[in-house]
């Protein structure tokens, strides 16, 4: 399908590389097709990046437009049916989407019951939010890899128009979300315990000894471990949400590059990429789950209390 | 693989999404399940309830008709005695008025016998003096013999 005009390497790096809206400083070298120095920058410039090179040369002061579009487009698709349905919702025999809508509900619900006994309105509609909407942002990694990208090349004229469908196959996404679990973690902690009782867990924990001054000696190796797994957990949240998608659109892509290769491994290719595809609802859904889960857990040890007890 | 402002935009646009969740969805959802189950919980509380209820009633009937029907044979009971009582005594009193007037009657025949026989002994002295008058003609005198002429009508 793509072979014609690429060569495997580009069709896979093309397929990797997001469309990237950023800032190149000035006096960036700016290079055509061939490798050739095409324009160069006489001031800081925002602008969309033609190539992978000047994606990273853009280095933070960059946004990929279309993690963003996918991502914040089916993030709200999400909130606006379920909007729609909770607005007609009512207490009577509920039919169509409102069941199905109840069901994930109380699906979630019944979950965060099970992991989560403390009090705070906000941890279920979250739990909600990050499963829907994960889901449905791995849910982009059924459809098959060429046609937005192709439609996005025709619609613009440009058949080399970068443009990645699945936002949880970029890190900053899954990092994104594992990072604001982690500030809500840091929030609800000391909201729930204070600021000092936060420093307490970072320090007392888990060697503790009733001498203050084994303790001084206790807490710089008590800080190093806590901090270790305080910031291992939103990292470890994000990369594997990624790690899994990014593992399986890869697949979906090298499975693609068969396409081109002949009508018989074309035709083998759609097998492999139809088995793949059910398999890989299996991970859709798991790693929406997990990510949820997790979060759950990290939420509720936010707010216990009397783990803090032992200290006193 | 470049990390950059994505990053933040996704933070942003996640609590974003768990305010709007929270707000618009979460809440009205939740309240409707909720008001759901407790009318299920007092349907079902209601039906409990009925079925008591029923069984309840159904004892109460059963009872009221183990006891009408109690009544009802003490009833029979007491008027099966009370005919037979009425029979005796029926008996009794149509035995009595039997005897009674049998013995009426057998009084009045008596009575009757009696009355004929005085007649008839009246009759028979009356005859008897005719005829023993007629064939002594004068040698008895009425008065005389009256006394004779009565013991042999009461031997009669």
């Amino acid at each position: 399908m793509a072979a014609e005009s690429q060569s495997t390497v580009g069709y896979i790096q093309h397929h990797l590389t997001n469309l990237t809206y950023g800032k190149l400083p000035a006096g960036y070298e700016r290079l055509d097709d061939k490798g050739h120095v095409h324009e160069v920058l006489s001031q800081d410039t925002w602008t969309m990046a033609h190539s992978g090179a000047e994606a990273s040369d853009m280095g933070f002061m960059a946004i990929h437009v279309d993690s963003m579009f996918w991502s914040i487009g089916l993030g709200f698709l999400f909130l606006l049916i379920f909007a729609r349905i909770a607005k007609r919702a009512h207490s009577g025999v509920p039919r169509g989407a409102q069941n199905l809508v109840e069901m994930i509900i109380g699906f979630i619900d019944q979950t965060v019951k099970d992991g989560f006994h403390h009090k705070n309105a906000m941890i279920a509609p979250m739990a909600l939010t990050i499963f829907m909407w994960i889901i449905l942002m791995n849910t982009m990694d059924l459809v098959p890899v060429d046609w937005i990208p192709a439609f996005m090349g025709w619609v613009t004229g440009n058949s080399h128009f970068f443009f990645k469908v699945v936002p949880t196959t970029d890190p900053n996404v899954t990092l994104g979300m594992g990072f604001t679990v982690f500030g809500l973690m840091v929030y609800f902690t000391i909201a729930k315990k204070g600021f000092m009782g936060f420093v307490k867990e970072l320090t007392l924990h888990p060697f503790h000894s009733p001498k203050w001054y084994v303790n001084i000696l206790l807490v710089p190796i008590n800080f190093a471990l806590e901090a270790i797994s305080w910031i291992s957990k939103p990292i470890s949240l994000g990369l594997r949400l990624f790690g899994n998608m990014y593992a399986g659109e890869m697949i979906f892509i090298l499975i693609a590059t068969m396409f081109g290769a002949g009508l018989v491994l074309g035709i083998f290719a759609g097998v492999l990429q139809w088995a793949w595809a059910v398999f890989h609802i299996l991970v859709i859904t798991l790693q929406a789950f997990v990510f949820m889960v997790l979060t759950i857990v990290y939420m509720a040890t936010a707010h216990q209390i009397e783990e803090e007890d032992q200290f006193h | 693989m470049n990390i950059n402002l994505t990053l933040i935009g996704q933070s942003i646009s996640f609590l974003f999404f768990v305010w709007f969740c929270h707000a618009f969805v979460w809440s009205a959802i939740r309240k409707a399940m909720d008001e759901r189950e407790k009318q299920i919980a007092d349907g079902l509380d209601a039906a409990d309830r009925a079925g008591r209820d029923l069984e309840l009633a159904q004892e109460k009937a059963a009872k009221q008709l183990r006891e009408a029907k109690g009544e009802a044979a003490t009833i029979i009971d007491a008027a099966n005695k009370r005919a037979s009582q009425i029979v005796e005594e029926a008996k009794d009193v149509a035995r009595a008025e039997g005897e009674r007037l049998k013995a009426a009657a057998e009084a009045q025949i008596e009575q009757d016998v009696n009355r004929a026989k005085e007649q008839l002994r009246s009759q028979v002295a009356k005859l008897a003096l005719v005829g023993a008058s007629k064939v002594l003609e004068a040698s008895i005198d009425e008065s005389v013999h009256k006394d004779m002429v009565d013991k042999l009508a009461a031997s009669l």
